[in-house]
């Protein structure tokens, strides 16, 4: 039941979005049945549909649970852009720096490269509030630019192959690639990329669970996310929170840069996130703050990524675009979710448990 | 004047309000009192149009109404004022009294009509405060003044006033009661719905007494008393007096020397206290709120940074002033904070995931292995503390916001009292708290002491620290001003030494 309403309210929101967005396409000239029918069906289909759906999905599930552990402890993480960048920047460089040694070394590294800089780099504007004050969100945002332009100047002046006139990195050692789930799954081709990241993200939502939910150390976050006066008050240092929960977060963020670099291109391609980073606040938002949650909200937007490609080939007049205006609505539908709750809340279901 | 006939609400599973009728004659002070979750802020709610009764009707001079919101109150002549003020603190009085009914055309706001008419409104009702000032600014007696502005400028006829003492000092509670009676006087009706029975006594004209969602009593204020009041509140006979044994005063436990405390703007709020609790004695301290009290508190729990900090604090003669708060509940100081709902409670979280709150991070509640946590061992926890200190109602898995004021206490106080402390440092333990729940508390904090435990009280009731204390200390400006007896000294005694003798 109490699953139920939790469900509920970001499925009227994605339905009103696809209602809304069923106007508009009404209204560019095409039929939204039949967009909506190619949309639905290019992503759920098997086995290249759901396929690229979920690999879509796998930089979200980790970027919406990065956003998601910061918010617990009553942070908003806008830098997990930056926190994917320098962390895919980073696997990348230990991936060619070191690609001569054994598989059962390089791996491991790559991978605690990867979590290590995005750990890094969120904690910086964790120290920063931690110590001065200063408010994450400015932070965050700031240190994005930062990132960004950090690891471009590497690729560009240090990484890149002569001649290539692609900004992206040479190829790491054979040993840093992470198997494509078609190596295991009988009747799922080998060239859909869909890695053994999304395994690692699935692992991560447990993980984010228990961490949250079932240890003293989610505890202290979460209590410091909901109250810190009284988290203070219980022994709790608001401080060391802060600095815990955007490591973490960071961390998290840094986990695309695996499915990125180690189980896609194998090298690091500038430019490569698609806002993964800012749309990990809307997954975590639709999918209430809460691992399960962010699985399912990132599983739907990878959909709406892969049907978005075959709705602007297919039809007439509506454009990929249509996917980032669904987003949109989607997101304005679960902001307004106090509003929503007025008219609606009538109907019983919505209503905040009052006693 | 206005009257519920009748008036069923459900929330839920629980009858917040059966059948209830009650009747406020036109220029009286009609007192509604009742334990909280009696159902009389739901009553009023439902008069004033927050929320719609399930069956009855509303009767507003003679004709039944129907009331579907605020607006429709407002309307009607009804006004109410919060126990939380809806103020906009940044605005001045002048914008936020006229906000939503704002004087002038369309566009243009005319807040030189608005600050005349107030000021005509302040004079008629003896409300002195100044239009211009920003909320901000205003003492919590100003705002509450500013609150009766806002619905007397709406034509309000009848005011309904939720728990309006709450928030006020003694001094403000006398110059409140006079605004009342002068308000009464000029022709008002007044609702004050209350659960303190010296203020009933001495307000109202009229009484409606609520239990469990219905009107168990209707009286006239001069034909009853306090003890009639009490029982008919609670159901069952109340002491209203604390009874206690002569105090078995042992050896000191806590000792302050010398101690200043600086806010986080650098002024200073406590100065040069110095003062020891012993085992198994209540230390009272008295004072005006505001003169420090709360950051003597929160110094002693561990809650000031160091930076702030100057003199020493000894715990059985161990200097402890720069330990941190997690191990000075380690080493035996229990805190039950002022406010509940600031420092007290996680309100979003659980019944169970509260009772945890400071001793989350070690055994029995954390398992053997030292990370996870031990649900069982959580639930039990809980339901010790919820059945033991009453807690109501006794669902572990509700969030803590979802229990009234009393309940919340309750579970507070069981945690505290949980640990078996040494010393228990406890500030406004039954404020926003009912009666039973008052004298349920009281006897635990007498029982801790019998234990042997030395207990650090702060109270802004006078009664309460008079009652419970062993020994009082009074505070002022920072400063231990007095040094009294609680068996011997008068309430004016004690007041004059809180206020400097103004």
């Amino acid at each position: 039941m109490k699953l139920l309403r939790e469900l509920l309210f970001p499925l009227i929101a994605v339905i009103a979005a696809f209602i809304i967005g069923g106007i508009l396409i009404l209204i560019i000239g095409d039929n939204p049945i039949v967009a909506y029918k190619l949309l639905l069906g290019s992503a759920l289909s098997w086995p290249d549909g759901i396929g690229y759906t979920l690999f879509y999905a796998t930089p979200l599930i980790f970027t919406g649970l990065a956003v998601l552990v910061a918010l617990r402890c009553g942070l908003l993480n806008i830098g997990a852009e930056g926190q994917l960048y320098v962390a895919a920047f980073a696997t990348a460089w230990v991936g060619i720096t070191f690609a001569h040694i054994s598989a059962w070394l390089l791996l491991p590294f790559c991978f605690l490269a990867a979590v290590v800089a995005g750990g890094t780099w969120g904690a910086i504007p964790g120290v920063l509030k931690a110590r001065f004050g200063s408010h994450e969100v400015i932070n965050t945002i700031m240190l994005n630019f930062v990132a960004v332009a950090l690891v471009s100047y590497f690729t560009q002046y240090h990484y890149k192959t002569p001649g290539d006139p692609i900004m992206e990195s040479s190829e790491i050692g054979g040993g840093a690639h992470i198997a494509r789930l078609g190596k295991f799954l009988p009747g799922f081709p080998e060239r859909i990329p869909l890695n053994l990241a999304f395994i690692l993200a699935l692992v991560c939502c447990v993980l984010v669970y228990l961490f949250l939910w079932r240890t003293k150390w989610g505890y202290e976050l979460r209590a410091t996310g909901s109250n810190p006066t009284a988290a203070e008050y219980g022994g709790i240092s608001i401080r060391k929170q802060i600095i815990i929960a955007m490591t973490i977060s960071g961390s998290l963020a840094g986990m695309v840069g695996i499915n990125e670099v180690l189980g896609y291109r194998y090298r690091y391609y500038d430019g490569f996130s698609a806002n993964y980073g800012f749309t990990g606040i809307a997954v975590a938002l639709l999918g209430r703050n809460h691992p399960v949650g962010v699985l399912l909200s990132a599983i739907l937007f990878g959909m709406l990524i892969r049907g978005g490609i075959f709705v602007d080939a297919f039809t007439n007049n509506v454009t990929k675009d249509l996917v980032d205006v669904l987003q949109g609505i989607v997101i304005l539908f679960v902001a307004a979710e106090a509003l929503f709750r007025g008219p609606f809340s009538r109907f019983g279901l919505l209503k905040r448990s009052k006693v | 004047m206005l009257e519920l006939r009748n008036i069923t609400k459900r929330f839920g599973d629980v009858l917040a309000n059966d059948n209830v009728n009650i009747v406020v004659k036109h220029g009286t002070i009609h007192a509604i009192v009742g334990e909280n979750g009696a159902g009389k802020s739901t009553a009023m709610r439902i008069a004033y149009g927050f929320y719609k009764a399930d069956s009855g009707e509303i009767v507003v001079d003679g004709q039944a109404r129907e009331i579907n919101s605020p607006h429709d109150a407002i309307a009607l002549g009804i006004g109410m004022v919060h126990q939380h003020f809806m103020l906009v603190g940044t605005m001045t009085v002048a914008e936020n009294i006229v906000l939503g009914a704002e004087p002038g055309s369309e566009v243009a706001l005319d807040l030189h009509k608005a600050s005349a008419d107030i000021q005509k409104l302040s004079e008629e009702f003896k409300l002195a405060v100044n239009p211009h000032t920003v909320i901000e600014y205003l003492s919590v007696g100003q705002q509450q003044r500013v609150e009766l502005l806002k619905a007397l400028y709406r034509h309000a006829q009848v005011l309904i006033l939720d728990e309006p003492t709450a928030v006020l000092t003694p001094q403000e509670v006398d110059e409140f009661f006079a605004i009342l009676r002068g308000m009464r006087q000029q022709g008002k009706t007044v609702v004050i719905i209350t659960h303190k029975l010296t203020e009933v006594l001495a307000i109202s004209d009229e009484v409606t007494v609520m239990r469990d969602g219905r009107v168990v009593g209707r009286l006239q204020t001069k034909e009853t008393n306090a003890a009639e009041l009490a029982r008919l509140m609670v159901g069952r006979e109340v002491l209203l007096r604390v009874e206690k044994p002569e105090a078995d005063i042992g050896t000191t436990e806590l000792a302050v020397r010398n101690l200043h405390v600086s806010s986080n703007d650098g002024a200073r709020r406590v100065n040069g206290v110095s003062f020891e609790v012993r085992k198994g004695e209540i230390l009272g301290i008295a004072g005006v709120e505001g003169n420090g009290q709360t950051e003597l508190i929160e110094a002693l729990a561990g809650l000031v940074s160091a930076a702030r900090l100057a003199g020493e604090i000894l715990l059985e003669g161990r200097n402890i002033t720069r330990v941190d708060a997690r191990s000075r509940r380690e080493l035996g100081i229990a805190h039950i904070p002022e406010d509940r709902h600031q420092r007290g409670l996680l309100l979003d979280f659980s019944l169970a995931e509260n009772s945890i709150l400071g001793v989350h991070y070690r055994q029995p509640v954390v398992s053997a292995n030292g990370v996870f946590l031990d649900n069982q061992a959580i639930r039990n926890r809980a339901k010790k503390i919820i059945e033991g200190f009453d807690v109501r109602p006794a669902n572990q898995e509700l969030p803590a916001r979802s229990l009234s004021g009393g309940n919340q206490q309750k579970l507070i106080i069981g945690r505290e009292l949980d640990l078996h402390p040494k010393v228990l440092l406890v500030s406004q333990p039954t404020r926003g708290v009912d009666i039973g729940a008052i004298e349920f508390i009281h006897r635990k904090l007498v029982g801790l002491r019998d234990a042997g435990c030395a207990v650090l009280l702060v109270s802004a009731e006078l009664e309460e620290v008079t009652a419970l204390a062993d020994r009082l200390l009074i505070i002022r400006e920072g400063c231990i001003v007095g040094n009294v007896d609680p068996k011997v000294a008068t309430i004016e005694e004690i007041g004059l030494l809180m206020t400097g003798g103004h």
